[in-house]
């Protein structure tokens, strides 16, 4: 069962800002998805839309098999979120927050009590209950905005970039944090643009950029692609196929092309010296450029470097 | 509809109203205070100093002519301020969005801040009677008329409040209808004279003034008079329920103000 299934999802702002151009992603039940990508990709459009926060132009997303359009309250009762921007009622105390909240979900009154200890106890509150929510400092509110999404406890928690600005050692306990709570059951979806973050804690990735997935797959094999350059080889004589090298993917482009990809381990003097042994005699190479290590050269450019 | 999801709308509409509630009370200073010490002030000039020069109004003694125009008068204010205010208040904030994530349907959003509304624009308007019973005396011709009344005017109001909060974009938007339109239909709405004693130009324009026919089909279950058709001022004051609350809906449906 898919967690989350979003198909061509399209939104265009009054402004006319197209912030999502044909969004297509999957999440699987359980699982632990980074949604990674630049300022201004439409990540928080994408959980907009998601938590009916934001109206969507066209498309269609279902949240546990329920489909937004036609079984919204199904929908919205497998989600918990925390937005990206702070919205708590300054004037209320912590635990109000929480307790009123579940009340919002249908939660009665004795169980939203217990449920206000046990979360607000595990993001380490409890002791704050009854302090309004203006004196908590920034890592404490987004604390209590975990503690209060969780209080209908969500088949489905959506964190739209939870450690933005949240100092390294409360970074490190929300992470070990959420893990449990993933290995509880829970699945999660986090954005941020911190692929150490992303790395750190997620299976699976999708990275969007202006709008469009650019890259969507396990967190593994996307490190890999990530660490791999792609060199493009034109050779003096032709060539039927492509040649073997060994510990190398050389691809066969036309006969006097091949591309061959390497990982940051590997060295272009092992490719030359295989394919001098094969007679292969290369004219020129040149860089292919790495269409994710550009989007994330422009991840780092805007957010400075991760904790 | 399964018995779970009625009780899970009534928790989330019950939370509603308690979180309203628990905004009257801690803010008792803005909410309840203000419009005692104007009806205290009213009592005291209008119908003690000035009262005593006009003697009577409609056949009977000022003060208690005006008593059931100023409790009308508190509902009005208290049961508008209250939506506008503590919706516009949660859209600024932006912790309507604890309400709008959650599966509680727009209609039941729309009746638990009505609600809200209800119970202030009651509560204070309970808290002028007891004030103007300092003044003068009320009868009592029909208890039924007086509830139906003030708790219809309470929900018109109310949703008029929601409305003027979906669309308010600042502070001063909340301020703005209270001030230009409400206080003057309800100063012009029969709260200090009967339009017998206009000319009748002004007695047909005063009749298109829905407050005037809430205010006297209120006035009219305490002292059996009024200036209109009573089961007229019903019809006006449920139509106007009924069609505001479906402007409500359509604004909440749609997302105005709300969602881009
Ligand atoms: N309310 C809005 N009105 C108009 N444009 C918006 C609004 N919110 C976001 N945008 C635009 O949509 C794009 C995506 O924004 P956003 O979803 O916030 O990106 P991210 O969360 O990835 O930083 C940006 O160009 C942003 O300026
Ligand atoms: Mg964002």
């Amino acid at each position: 069962m898919q967690a989350l299934e979003v198909r061509n999802l399209v939104k265009q702002y009054r402004n006319g800002v197209q912030a999502l151009k044909g969004i297509d992603l999957n999440v699987a039940q359980g699982d632990f998805f980074a949604l990674l990508g630049p300022n201004g990709a439409g990540k928080s459009t994408l959980i907009g839309i998601c938590t009916s926060l934001v109206n969507k132009t066209s498309g269609s997303l279902r949240v546990f098999g329920h489909d937004l359009d036609t079984e919204l309250e199904a929908a919205k009762a497998c989600i918990g979120v925390v937005p990206q921007e702070l919205n708590l009622n300054q004037f209320e105390t912590c635990e109000t927050i929480v307790v009123n909240q579940a009340g919002f979900y249908g939660i009665p009154r004795r169980l939203a009590h217990e449920r206000a200890e046990k979360y607000l106890n595990q993001l380490s509150l409890w002791d704050k209950r009854h302090k309004m929510a203006r004196t908590l400092s920034g890592g404490m509110k987004r604390r209590l905005m975990i503690a209060r999404a969780l209080m209908h406890e969500p088949r489905l928690l959506i964190l739209d970039e939870p450690t933005a600005g949240v100092d390294i050692e409360i970074r490190r306990s929300m992470w070990d944090f959420l893990r449990g709570l993933n290995e509880g059951g829970t699945t999660i979806i986090l954005t941020t643009h911190y692929l150490e973050e992303a790395e750190t804690l997620c299976r699976n990735i999708a990275i969007i950029d202006r709008g469009r997935i650019a890259e969507a797959d396990r967190m593994d094999r996307l490190l890999l692609k990530l660490h791999t350059e792609s060199f493009v080889l034109s050779v003096r004589a032709p060539l039927a196929a492509a040649p073997t090298v060994a510990g190398y993917e050389v691809r066969w482009i036309d006969p006097h092309t091949l591309e061959v990809e390497i990982s940051k381990t590997q060295t272009l003097n092992d490719v030359f010296s295989q394919l001098t042994a094969s007679g292969i005699e290369v004219v020129s190479m040149r860089n292919k450029v790495n269409r994710l290590e550009e989007i994330f050269m422009r991840l780092v450019d805007k957010s400075g470097s991760p904790a | 509809m399964s018995t779970s999801v009625a009780r899970a709308r009534w928790i989330g509409f019950q939370t509603i109203i308690l979180r309203e509630c628990g905004r009257i009370l801690r803010i008792w200073g803005q909410t309840i205070v203000p419009s005692a010490v104007t009806a205290a002030l009213y009592f005291v000039i209008f119908g003690t100093l000035i009262g005593r020069r006009i003697g009577q109004m409609d056949g009977v003694d000022y003060m208690q002519y005006i008593a059931p125009g100023l409790i009308m008068m508190a509902v009005i204010t208290n049961a508008y301020a209250n939506v506008s205010s503590s919706f516009f208040g949660a859209k600024f904030q932006r912790f309507l969005e604890e309400i709008s994530v959650s599966p509680l349907p727009d209609w039941l959003v729309v009746l638990g801040y009505v609600g809200g509304g209800v119970l202030r624009g009651l509560l204070v308007g309970l808290v002028v009677t007891i004030i103007s019973l300092v003044f003068t005396h009320l009868p009592v011709h029909h208890v039924l008329v007086i509830f139906a009344a003030v708790l219809l005017t309470a929900v018109v109001f109310s949703l008029a409040g929601f409305i003027n909060g979906v669309f308010a974009k600042n502070f001063d938007q909340v301020n703005w209808i209270p001030t230009f339109i409400l206080t003057p239909l309800t100063y012009f709405g029969g709260v200090f004279y009967s339009i017998n004693l206009l000319p009748p130009w002004a007695q047909s324009l005063s009749h298109a003034n829905p407050v005037l026919h809430m205010v006297n089909a209120f006035r009219y279950g305490f002292l059996g008079r009024s200036d209109v058709d009573v089961v007229l001022a019903f019809a006006i004051m449920v139509g106007a329920a009924v069609a505001l609350f479906g402007i409500a809906l359509t604004l909440m449906r749609r997302g105005t103000g709300l969602r881009d």
